[in-house]
């Protein structure tokens, strides 16, 4: 698939910012299932710092802006081709062991209702077999519901409530995952809006599993699939906070407020 | 049980403190308590009140001062010297590998999880090489003696070990109280230690920095229990003292804001932990560090000393596997033993630890500071059965060890002087060399009979003296 991405975030600030300073994990993966043909980052007055690809494979790039500002951008524009890998990260190059990810944080600290859901699969052999069955959990625990759950929201809130946003859901899935014993990882990206009218964002998040020899499997717990050729992986984390595809602080006091505008859209074969 | 006093060879005194018994032995009692007084007084001018890294307790209690001196024979300290060296240089080894390909865990002899899930590991240095390889910069060794040949290490400290500006100001207080005894032995100088620092931390500038290498030290501030540290050492340094608001990044460097403007800053020696250094990497709502400065310090822009993630290589449970790095990466024996520890969370070693409580110490696995640890030989029976309920509860947070006897050193006390027990951190550098002054800080448990040498439970300091050939 052929998908054209753009996203825009807007910052806007009630009293003038200074001294910006953005941590982006804004860049394509580069694996098996998506190749990167063109990709630009914007920062309108900023100015590009380093960088770097880190040991979990993603690219970061720092951005400072000096100010004094009242609003913000930041502006992805984009084309990769994607194809079908049954949501296995196949082809990734990365140096961390996957023990790393069995440690909790606070958005993914079990409760005792988490602990009893990730106990009710009982014993399994297989441990692709046992990622798929707490996916299917998550998804029957947690109704797809917007506007319900905060971005602190934690796994073990969502459950209780019963209904979040596929934050919510990925959350939940990667603390079931560690509680069996699976390294579990928090990922951000873009879904490409099919045209059936289905309910979702096209800024999207789901978890990976990693699954003895597949290494590393994506399972999208809000949408009861693994992702597949609709699916662009930016980057991953131990959870939304450590994974977040925009990480920024400024000084100045104003209040901020955001505006998102993202869209995937299919290039049609000419 | 016998305890080895450093002073004595069976009833005859030995040869390093052969002038230094003399010099007691014919002290006037008025003219010691005078000059222990005018010590303190000194002490209290100078300001410097705090605590050991991590003992907690009030931080503007006075340490005392003993005024009787340590001395090693020069042969006694090059024998340390090396084996501290050696186990300095095994891990940073440690630190390089388990951050890059991690071959001593595929080679099986350090597990995995031990490593990977530790809660100082930190995934976001993974691959990332610091400049000449080097992840601790400063390196504290815990050290305690049991005979004259005999020295075990207690803990490695590889994050940002404090106790040196006690080293150096007890060596200044006593050369301008008794400037006698230093003309009649020669010891060996630590002064330069400052100095020795700086270059270190010049030594490890990032390949990006093309000029004399830009220097601070972060501090979290004045409340923290180590900040005259921080600002003595930067003085001595000539460097600047920093807080994390005094940085800023601008593009791929970061900066020191001063008078003159933004000055790019190479090294960062930090006394802020990993957590709190960057808010765009770790804490978010830390407002200790400097935001960005761990994607510069990723892509080369800034040294930071010691660098994140170093903690993982001085941990409790790592500690135990030390002597294996040295064989691993060095491919030498081990010049300093560890201390046996046994692990709780070992079925075979925790029947071993719940049948002999009575003879051994037993300690949190991230306890610090003497709380929390059970020293069975010392203990009532009530409060060995309490702390056996404790351990029963959660084997995995507890280690044990035999109990040492650990040795005496002559301390003037109440009623003149009398053997009080001893350890030693000496500080060892790291950067191009690996460099050690000759001495360290030696803190005396000033309670008789105490095994406990933290200042929160009674500890004191000594000068510690090499002598030279």
């Amino acid at each position: 698939m052929k998908l054209r991405i753009s996203h825009e975030t807007v910052y806007c600030y009630d009293q003038p910012i200074r001294n910006l300073v953005q941590s982006l994990r804004l860049t394509p993966s580069i694996f098996e299932g998506q190749k990167t043909h063109e990709w630009l980052i914007e920062v309108p007055d900023g100015i590009k710092g380093p960088g770097f690809r880190d040991g979990a494979g993603d690219w970061i790039e720092g951005w400072t802006l000096r100010g004094p500002a009242q609003e913000v951008t930041v502006r992805i524009t984009g084309h990769v081709e994607t194809r079908d890998t049954a949501g296995v990260l196949r082809g990734h190059r990365e140096l961390i062991h996957p023990l790393a990810y069995l440690r909790d944080t606070q958005a993914t600290a079990p409760d005792e209702a988490l602990r009893k859901l990730a106990q009710s699969t009982g014993t399994h052999n297989d441990a692709l077999d046992l990622a798929h069955k707490l996916s299917a959990l998550v998804s029957k625990a947690i109704t797809f519901r917007p506007g319900v759950t905060r971005a602190q929201t934690t796994a073990a809130e969502a459950l209780a409530l019963g209904e979040g946003v596929c934050q919510d859901h990925a959350h939940a899935l990667i603390s079931l995952a560690r509680l069996r014993d699976l390294p579990a990882r928090y990922v951000s990206g873009y879904l490409h809006s099919t045209a059936d009218g289905q309910p979702h964002e096209a800024a999207h998040a789901w978890a990976e599993i990693h699954v003895g020899n597949l290494g590393w499997v994506g399972f999208d717990a809000a949408n009861g699939c693994c992702p597949d050729e609709r699916y662009v992986r930016l980057g991953s984390g131990l959870d939304a906070s450590d994974a977040a595809p925009i990480r920024g602080v400024a000084m100045g006091s104003g209040i901020e407020r955001l505006a998102v505008a993202v869209r995937v859209e299919e290039e049609m074969a000419q | 049980m016998v305890y080895y006093n450093e002073m004595f060879e069976g009833e005859s005194v030995r040869d390093p403190y052969a002038r230094l018994s003399e010099w007691v032995r014919t002290m006037p009692e008025d003219f010691r308590q005078m000059k222990q007084a005018e010590a303190e007084a000194l002490f209290r001018r100078i300001g410097i009140t705090f605590a050991v890294y991590g003992e907690g307790g009030d931080p503007d209690r006075l340490i005392p001062f003993d005024m009787m001196p340590r001395v090693f024979e020069q042969s006694e300290w090059r024998r340390l010297e090396r084996g501290i060296k050696q186990r300095a240089r095994a891990l940073n080894a440690f630190l390089r590998d388990v951050y890059g390909r991690g071959e001593i865990i595929r080679a099986g002899r350090i597990p995995a999880r031990l490593v990977y899930r530790n809660a100082a590991y930190e995934k976001a240095v993974v691959g990332i090489v610091p400049p000449r390889g080097v992840y601790s910069h400063i390196i504290g060794i815990d050290l305690v003696r049991t005979a004259k040949d005999e020295f075990f290490v207690l803990e490695d400290n590889c994050r940002t070990p404090s106790g040196v500006s006690y080293m150096l100001e007890n060596r200044e207080i006593m050369m301008r109280m008794f400037p006698q005894l230093f003309r009649q032995s020669r010891i060996e100088p630590v002064e330069q230690y400052p100095e020795l620092l700086r270059r270190t931390l010049e030594s490890v500038a990032p390949a990006k920095c093309d000029s004399r290498p830009t220097c601070v030290i972060l501090t979290p501030g004045h409340y923290n229990s180590a900040y005259y540290e921080h600002s003595f050492l930067a003085n001595l340094m000539g460097v600047e003292l920093v807080e994390g608001q005094d940085l800023f990044v601008d593009g791929e460097f970061v900066y020191m804001r001063t008078t003159q403007g933004p000055k790019r800053v190479d090294v960062i020696y930090r006394r802020i932990d990993d957590p709190f250094l960057d808010p765009l990497c770790f804490r978010p709502d830390s407002m200790l560090g400097v935001p960005g400065l761990m994607d510069v310090y990723r892509s080369g822009g800034v040294s930071i000393c010691s660098a994140p993630g170093a903690g993982v290589a001085d941990d409790k449970a790592i500690y135990t596997f030390v002597p294996e790095m040295i064989r691993f990466y060095l491919g030498e024996e081990p010049l300093l033993n560890n201390v046996q520890t046994w692990t709780l969370w070992k079925e075979e070693d925790y029947r071993h630890v719940m049948a002999n409580l009575p003879d051994l110490v037993v300690k949190e696995v991230h306890g610090s500071g003497g709380y929390g640890m059970l020293v069975g030989p010392k203990a009532s029976k009530e409060e060995i059965e309490t702390f056996r309920k404790k351990i029963e509860a959660n084997p995995s947070n507890y280690i044990a060890q035999p109990t040492l006897s650990l040795s005496t050193c002559p301390t003037f006390v109440e009623e003149g002087v009398a053997p009080r027990h001893v350890d030693l951190r000496p500080f060892c550098l790291c950067g191009d060399r690996i460099e050690l002054v000759p001495g360290g800080l030696t803190r005396v448990a000033l309670r008789e009979g105490s095994l406990v040498v933290n200042s929160s439970q009674g500890g004191g300091v000594k000068d510690t003296w090499v002598l030279s050939e």
